[in-house]
């Protein structure tokens, strides 16, 4: 650690407190006071600076938050690879939501894997007036006629569906039993909740209600059989993920829900245990599962390889001796080729800056990946977070760093003017914003259209890809001679 | 249920997937696809607020508000990102469940206040998503009532447009902010016999600043003096010098006002323009013409001759030889054009445009697919085709998807395919090349920056298109057939 510089100089409780006070005089009265209580400056001793998080947003603020459609479709319904998804209302949702979040799938396209596929009823005016529910049965007999061998469909509800009274889920239910397929409706319209986050937790809680317990494995249970939750294959992760966890003799039995396949998930009542990558996505499910089933649940981290070998750990604690060697010896495998690839990197980022702002669970664990890289965080917030999630992020950060919750676009400008950091890792929404102000920046929702960074094979792109970005040489052509 | 009653997970069979695979090619599964009544898939066209933000990004200063809820916001900002890899600012004033049963008024105060004091816009641009045209918010009162309550000054504009939808594409959406937005700005400055002697040009719905800034070369170098009203062309392509700028160019708001007092309008997209090139002729002063997208030579030199009449402008050697270089690029290379069938998919105006293009190279615009399109839309397609022999055996498909499209280009295939990103699995499934023309481009870098309109314009998309097959030539030809020349 000698060759850091000082990562945390200029960065203390009162200046980031200052920080606050001053972005929050950007404001009007009202919005202010709603604001305030949604960014402080990080204490991990003190369990009172806990941020206020998972409410409404502020109307007119640019926030960068999606909608509990979004959660439904982009993150838990639309990665599951073997169903038809269908965009239930206007055209616009489901169109702006295609194919933009990266979670691939293995299969042929139109043929067993639906997922990079875009299914829509758009709505037009008559449907608003008439109800949409006829057309919905219509149009689920010709998917499954196109689309003989789609395991499912699910219906996933946009605003008007919910606002002129059409019962999904009578149709669904009847149109299941015609179909002989699952046929899972959605309550996820846009107005729902606060943030996509509802949008997660209504998508979890059908998968409870119509798909869980509806299929068994069908070899038999195994000691070593455990479900990979809450990770998407965003650029590929869960490959790069199933990979480790398979080296280590664990049997991967169901994804949820990257490259997902509805009856495998269906089954998943039937594993040891359950592992959890994005916590706030997918929680809901772990949760049910261990009341209902009594499957425990444990919650790790794929980023970087400190956190890697410590999450490893964790999992081989949960089994048996032999599942511990193995740990162990996948982590020696991998140390010289971990180690080769921080050697190569870690002198051009060391001491480097990074002001993270996403969603789910990166906020916080991409955080071992920047260090092992010697990079240093010094803002973290999330878009759709709750509580549980800030629990969880408050340690990993350093006194006075900024912690934050839904920040609005002014705020960030605000911040990175003031901390200059090196690297910005946010979304598409923020990319440009900072490239302009000649400040590198990954795009941490799609990896940049780059990835896997999960596993030991992602930690070698993610190396690169931030190297690539702070160091790039167009950065020194942004000062013009004249 | 007992246990034993559960179903165990099953695999669908390699055999299953060739069989399927193979079956979703034939005419027989085009016929069924064709039949389809209800579903859509894959479909080529957004909804309308997505449009009403690009007219706003038109106008100086000008900050997008979406009044409905946040998602939608995102959605938008984010697809303007990635297809011109841009900032994309734009507020929204978050509606959630409350709003259902109230209706948005406090949104729209909180929301409109809000977004005034943080980023200070010279104009708010304000367009429904969903929720508030599901439940009929009063937009007109609700802004009133804001400015009476002084949350945002009495003065400052606030143009709205209601784009449902749940009724037209992006491109209505365009049209009815572009025509609130200069009705808005030109209210009261209308002055009897004042002429500004300006040219007022509607570019339409163009994801191409290429486009925009070729047609300012071609009116500067006709010495007309103009507005292009909607000018994306530094909003939404902004110089990286090391400062934010949310607001960098955009039509001047003083200019735009003066649309009621011009000497000329002219409109390049006819369906994209349609209400407010109704209200430019109810309006205002001066002619007002709707001419098609000038993609080739022969609309471009329809534009030049309209510009040239209107202004009484003689027409400078530049033009003149810009269109010989024109005429010599697409003789040099009209052998690997002519003949070759095109499958085309997009806006109205954009298909108008490509289709006069490739008959004019002797090339066959064969499948001619668009999203939503009028009978008035076919009907002046169906002219255009039969113009040319070229055009002969063409198809137009009009309210088909990207699916439909699929089975076209399986079962009746054709040489290429032009067409936004979205085309991509339909040109790979069937082995078709694919030249990413329109809106969004979000998987290729920097085709937003080439003109593809004008003269130049007809030498860039002329140049991409025959170097497309010369390099697949060359990447797919027998050893024994690969040469120096082409």
């Amino acid at each position: 650690m000698s060759e850091v510089k000082n990562p945390l100089e200029g960065i203390s409780k009162e200046a980031t407190a200052k920080l606050i006070e001053e972005t929050l005089e950007l404001y009007p009265e009202k919005a202010k006071q709603k604001r305030a209580p949604h960014m402080s400056e990080n204490d991990p001793d003190d369990s009172g600076c806990a941020i206020r998080s998972n409410k409404k947003t502020v109307p007119g603020v640019m926030s960068a938050r999606g909608c509990a459609y979004a959660g439904a479709k982009g993150v838990v319904w639309g990665p599951i690879r073997d169903m038809v998804h269908v965009s239930h209302g206007p055209v616009g949702c489901g169109y702006y939501s295609w194919g933009t979040r990266r979670n691939l799938t293995s299969g042929t396209v139109g043929v067993d894997n639906f997922s990079g596929m875009m299914f829509t009823s758009d709505f037009q005016e008559r449907d608003i007036v008439y109800g949409g529910d006829k057309k919905l049965e219509k149009l689920l007999t010709e998917a499954h006629e196109l689309f003989p061998l789609a395991k499912g469909m699910s219906v996933l509800s946009e605003c008007p569906v919910g606002l002129i009274g059409d019962d999904i889920n009578a149709t669904a239910k009847k149109m299941s039993g015609e179909l002989d397929l699952p046929v899972v409706p959605c309550n996820c319209e846009g107005f729902r909740g606060v943030s996509q986050s509802l949008g997660h937790h209504i998508s979890n809680d059908t998968i409870r209600d119509h798909i869980i317990g509806t299929r068994e494995y069908q070899e038999e249970p195994g000691p070593y059989d455990i479900a990979l939750i809450g990770d998407y294959n965003i650029g590929g992760d869960i490959w790069s993920a199933v990979k480790v966890l398979e080296a280590i003799g664990l049997n991967v039995k169901a994804q949820w829900t990257g490259d997902g396949q509805i009856e495998h998930i269906a089954a998943t009542h039937q594993v040891k245990l359950n592992l959890i990558h994005c916590y706030r996505s997918m929680n809901y499910m772990c949760k049910v599962m261990e009341e209902k089933y009594g499957i425990p649940w444990l919650e790790f981290n794929f980023f970087g390889p400190t956190k890697i070998e410590e999450s490893l750990r964790t999992i081989g604690n949960f089994f048996d001796d032999k599942i511990r060697a193995n740990v162990e010896q996948v982590i020696a495998e991998q140390k010289a080729k971990m180690q080769a690839i921080i050697d190569e990197y870690r002198p051009r980022l060391a001491g480097k800056t990074v002001i993270v702002f996403v969603g789910g669970l990166r906020p916080r664990h991409t955080i071992g990946a920047y260090e092992d890289l010697g990079m240093k965080i010094i803002a973290s917030g999330y878009e759709f977070a709750h509580s549980d999630d800030y629990d969880r992020t408050y340690p990993e950060l350093d006194k006075g760093t900024l912690v934050f919750d839904d920040a609005s676009e002014i705020e960030l400008e605000k911040w990175v003017e003031h901390f200059k950091p090196d690297l910005v890792a946010s979304g598409i929404k923020e990319k440009y914003v900072f490239q302009k102000a000649g400040v590198p920046f990954r795009q941490m929702h799609s990896w940049d259209y780059s990835g896997p960074y999960h596993g030991y094979d992602g930690f070698e792109i993610f190396a690169r890809d931030i190297d690539m970005a702070v160091n790039s040489p167009t950065w020194g052509l942004v000062k013009s001679p004249f | 249920m007992s246990e034993c009653a559960i179903k165990k997970v099953t695999e669908i069979s390699g055999e299953e997937v060739k069989k399927i695979s193979e079956w979703i090619d034939t005419k027989e599964y085009a016929e069924k696809n064709f039949a389809r009544e209800a579903l859509v898939i894959n479909p080529a066209h957004a909804c309308q607020p997505l449009g009403a933000q690009l007219a706003a990004y038109g106008f100086e200063g000008t900050l997008p508000f979406v009044h409905g809820s946040q998602g939608c916001a995102s959605y938008y900002r984010s697809t303007f990102n990635r297809h011109f890899r841009e900032p994309a600012p734009a507020v929204s004033d978050a509606m959630t469940e409350d709003g259902a049963v109230f209706g948005g008024q406090n949104n729209l105060f909180e929301g409109l206040e809000n977004a005034y004091t943080l980023y200070k816009p010279k104009m708010t641009a304000i367009f429904t998503s969903c929720m508030p045209e599901v439940i009929g918010d009063d937009l007109n009162a609700y802004i009133k009532n804001a400015k009476q309550k002084e949350l945002i000054p009495a003065d400052h504009p606030t143009p709205y447009a209601n784009t449902p939808s749940f009724s037209g594409t992006h491109i209505h959406g365009y049209d009815a902010m572009l025509k609130a937005i200069l009705a808005d700005l030109s209210a009261g400055k209308k002055a009897e016999g004042k002429c500004s002697g300006k040219l007022n040009l509607l570019p339409g719905f163009d994801g191409n600043v290429g486009n925009l800034r070729e047609y300012k070369k071609i009116l500067a170098a006709l010495e007309i003096p103009y507005v292009l009203q909607a000018d994306i062309s530094d909003t939404m392509d902004s110089p990286l010098d090391g400062k934010y700028n949310p607001y960098p160019g955009g039509t001047r708001l003083e200019d735009a006002a003066e649309i009621v007092n011009a000497k000329a309008t002219i409109s390049l997209q006819k369906y994209s323009t349609l209400n407010t090139m109704k209200w430019v002729k109810a309006e205002c002063s001066g002619s007002a013409d709707v001419l098609p997208l000038p993609f080739g030579v022969k609309k471009t030199d329809q534009f030049i001759l309209k510009l040239s009449e209107l202004f009484d402008k003689p027409i400078p050697e530049s033009l003149k030889a810009e269109r010989g270089h024109a005429v010599d690029a697409m003789t040099d290379a009209h052998q690997y054009l002519h003949n070759k069938k095109f499958a085309l998919f997009g806006d109205p105006d954009y298909l108008l445009g490509l289709v006069s293009f490739l008959l004019e190279m002797g090339a066959r615009p064969y499948h001619i697919l668009c999203s939503r399109a009028s009978k008035k839309f076919t009907k002046e397609m169906q002219a255009l085709i039969d113009e040319s022999p070229y055009g002969k055996g063409c198809n137009i498909w009009t309210n088909k998807d990207l699916w439909h499209l699929r089975s076209l280009l399986a079962t009746d295939p054709v040489d290429m395919l032009i067409g936004d990103t979205h085309g991509k699995f339909a040109a790979r499934d069937t082995n078709t090349p694919h030249l990413r023309v329109g809106f969004p481009i979000i998987d290729r870098v920097n085709l937003h920056r080439s003109p593809i309109v004008g003269y130049s314009g007809a030498i860039n998309l002329l140049t991409q298109i025959a170097n497309k097959f010369l390099d697949i030539k060359d990447d797919t030809c027998e050893d024994r057939f690969f040469e120096m020349m082409r």
